[in-house]
């Protein structure tokens, strides 16, 4: 019966094969997904690396990752002609537990040459608006003090102070907010546009977001974790410093494989 | 061609042998499916809770699920049930740090209140995360030494010579033959059916109740940042879990005679973490912590406002250490425990569908 199965898979798979290489020539569509890897100025990071592996960030301190996990969203392909498809979509990539570091687009994309592919980091205001169960559920909320909402970010770790105490960081990224409380205001946006450049879709294509997570301390704000480490939701100076450091270099364009 | 003849005269037989089951299954036979009563604030905001495939409500399950949980044939001697230890009058936990076993043992760990399982959904359960579903759970206590100290062949025994049992299981699970398996079945559908929602701060998200000055400042001290910062772990108005679920070091030691989620995992970084409870329901749960060390709500906010303990693994998540903790105002602390009684829902305690 087995042999059986197998012979009848395989044959299957033979005509499967066969019927996807004749529409090869003629594929107008493909499937896309965007895998995120990490780095640390260039060392692979992983969730096997936290609250183990020592890294030194720009100011010099040296810091370990305890959790990680982050907001994308309305992933966007642009053609020459401006023409954009949004998808109209979000992601949770949460590297302590290995889950959405791959997000599947579940619209096909009309192959062709796009000039720029593009994702937001955290979420617009009006995404920020809506109400999500998936990220509910993760208690990735942000307080209706500060203008409710979610988290674009929750990176925490532990650093060495300069005491050579061990210090705990809650590096979190949201929308900056001033004067908390029933009236909220809000500075400037802290979500950004992530720009990863022209990219040619042939076939299904999995894209490769590379995030360097040294970036998030270095350029153009050298971040002092002995200064800026815990409380820093209400702190809409530090959010600001976070948004342009996030901009500058922590997200790039990785392999493509199709 | 020899061993396709055997394969399919095996398979011949199986489905030979599942026909003449017929002493313990009634062909055709279906319990009653029975979906759980999701409350809307969960189905507005959480996604939906964990059945296992293999193991459906059916109205049959709950009702042999909870028969058994209340029953004392489970344990050796027949004097102790799953409700001795988790009692639905402290929101199925008991009153003392340690629950005392048949033979006057006392266990190592506060028993843990039920309710919301369904919803935990990493299925880890337990304060150290070792039991990986709420069947396998259900396996524990019966023949741990110092609790119930039974043994799963003398259990199965007692219920299969029972009067009642064996016609219970047939209409759970179309079998009058008893297994373990299907025991810890039927308790976790019953278990799943626990379902808490009706606080005063339940009704006021779902604008039928209003907050009192005291607790809305309590509310706010859990959500700031800069005053309680609760809500990192225990969730939010728009969770009505008000659990993340996940395991933390909330800086009770600076060394560990229990090592928690890191006697399970092995990981040396996971030492001193437990799971984080849900803060539903505390007026009647106490005592608190894993090893039940504070007896009021006052001692628990006392330890995070300046009784923190620094270690290796403290969760970074925990501020000003050095401080020893958050340095909340009395105001502060009495308004905190304020809001935090508002999640306390006692029709729960009383519910027909879950007491015996």
């Amino acid at each position: 019966m087995k042999k059986m199965l197998a012979l009848l898979l395989v044959v299957s798979i033979s005509f499967v094969s066969c019927g996807e290489d004749n529409d090869d020539n003629i594929k107008t569509s493909a499937k896309t997904s965007f895998e995120f890897t990490h780095n640390w100025d260039g060392a692979p990071v992983s969730n096997a690396d936290f609250e183990n592996t020592e890294y030194t960030n720009a100011n010099g301190e040296v810091l370990t990752i305890s959790r990680l996990r982050y907001l994308i969203s309305d992933v966007t392909f642009t053609k020459a002609n401006g023409e954009e498809i949004v998808i109209d979509g979000h992601n949770l990539v949460d590297v302590t537990n290995n889950n959405g570091l791959i997000y599947n687009i579940d619209t096909n994309i009309p192959t062709g040459a796009y000039t720029n592919v593009s994702f937001t980091f955290g979420f617009d205001n009006e995404d920020n608006a809506g109400n999500y169960t998936d990220l509910n559920s993760e208690s990735f909320n942000v307080p209706d003090m500060l203008g409710g909402g979610y988290h674009y970010m929750q990176f925490d770790g532990k650093f060495m102070d300069t005491s050579s105490t061990e210090q705990g960081f809650n590096y979190h990224s949201i929308r900056a907010v001033d004067s908390p409380g029933m009236n909220p205001t809000f500075p400037q946006d802290t979500f950004f546009t992530v720009d990863l450049g022209a990219i040619s879709i042939t076939n299904d294509a999995t894209i490769e977001v590379k995030t360097n997570l040294a970036e998030w301390f270095k350029n153009p704000n050298t971040w002092d974790l002995n200064t800026l480490n815990q409380m820093l939701m209400p702190n809409s100076s530090a959010q600001i410093m976070m948004h342009d450091n996030g901009k500058n270099g922590v997200f790039g364009l990785g392999t493509i494989t199709q | 061609m020899k061993k396709w003849t055997v394969h399919i005269v095996c398979f011949a037989f199986l489905i030979l042998a599942s026909c003449s089951d017929d002493e313990n299954q009634v062909q055709g036979y279906e319990p009653t499916p029975l979906p759980l009563d999701i409350p809307p604030l969960f189905e507005q905001n959480i996604i939906a809770p964990v059945i296992p495939s293999g193991n459906p409500q059916t109205v049959e399950g709950v009702a042999l699920g909870k028969k058994l949980f209340f029953d004392k044939i489970l344990s050796g001697d027949e004097t102790q049930a799953c409700a001795t230890c988790h009692a639905p009058q402290n929101a199925f936990s008991d009153n003392t740090p340690f629950s005392e076993g048949i033979d006057g043992n006392l266990g190592t760990r506060n028993s843990m209140p039920l309710f919301n399982l369904a919803w935990n959904y990493n299925e880890r359960f337990a304060w150290d995360g070792k039991e990986l579903s709420l069947e396998r759970q259900a396996q524990e206590p019966v023949q741990n030494p110092i609790e119930m100290h039974s043994n799963w062949d003398d259990v199965i025994d007692k219920l299969s010579n029972h009067s009642e049992y064996p016609e219970l299981f047939r209409k759970a699970f179309n079998t009058t033959t008893i297994t373990k398996e299907l025991t810890t079945r039927a308790i976790a559908q019953f278990e799943r059916t626990l379902i808490s929602s009706n606080s005063k701060f339940d009704k006021f998200s779902l604008g039928q109740a209003t907050l009192t000055p005291e607790e809305q400042n309590g509310l706010d001290v859990f959500m700031d940042e800069e005053r309680g910062d609760c809500f990192h772990c225990h969730g939010n108005p728009n969770n009505p879990l008000w659990t993340d679920n996940i395991f933390h070091n909330n800086g009770l030691d600076a060394t560990f005679t229990d090592l928690g989620l890191g006697g399970v995992s092995g990981d040396p970084s996971d030492n001193g973490k437990f799971k984080s409870p849900s803060i539903r329901n505390l007026a009647f749960t106490a005592p608190y912590m894993h090893d039940g060390r504070f007896s009021t709500l006052e001692e628990v906010i006392n330890h995070y406002s300046e009784g923190l303990q620094d270690s290796p693994t403290i969760d970074p998540l925990m501020k000003k250490v050095e401080q020893g903790g958050v340095q909340l105002t009395d105001q502060d602390k009495a308004d905190l425990k304020a809001f935090l009684l508002t999640l306390s829902d006692s029709s729960f305690l009383t519910n027909p569908d879950f007491t015996n």
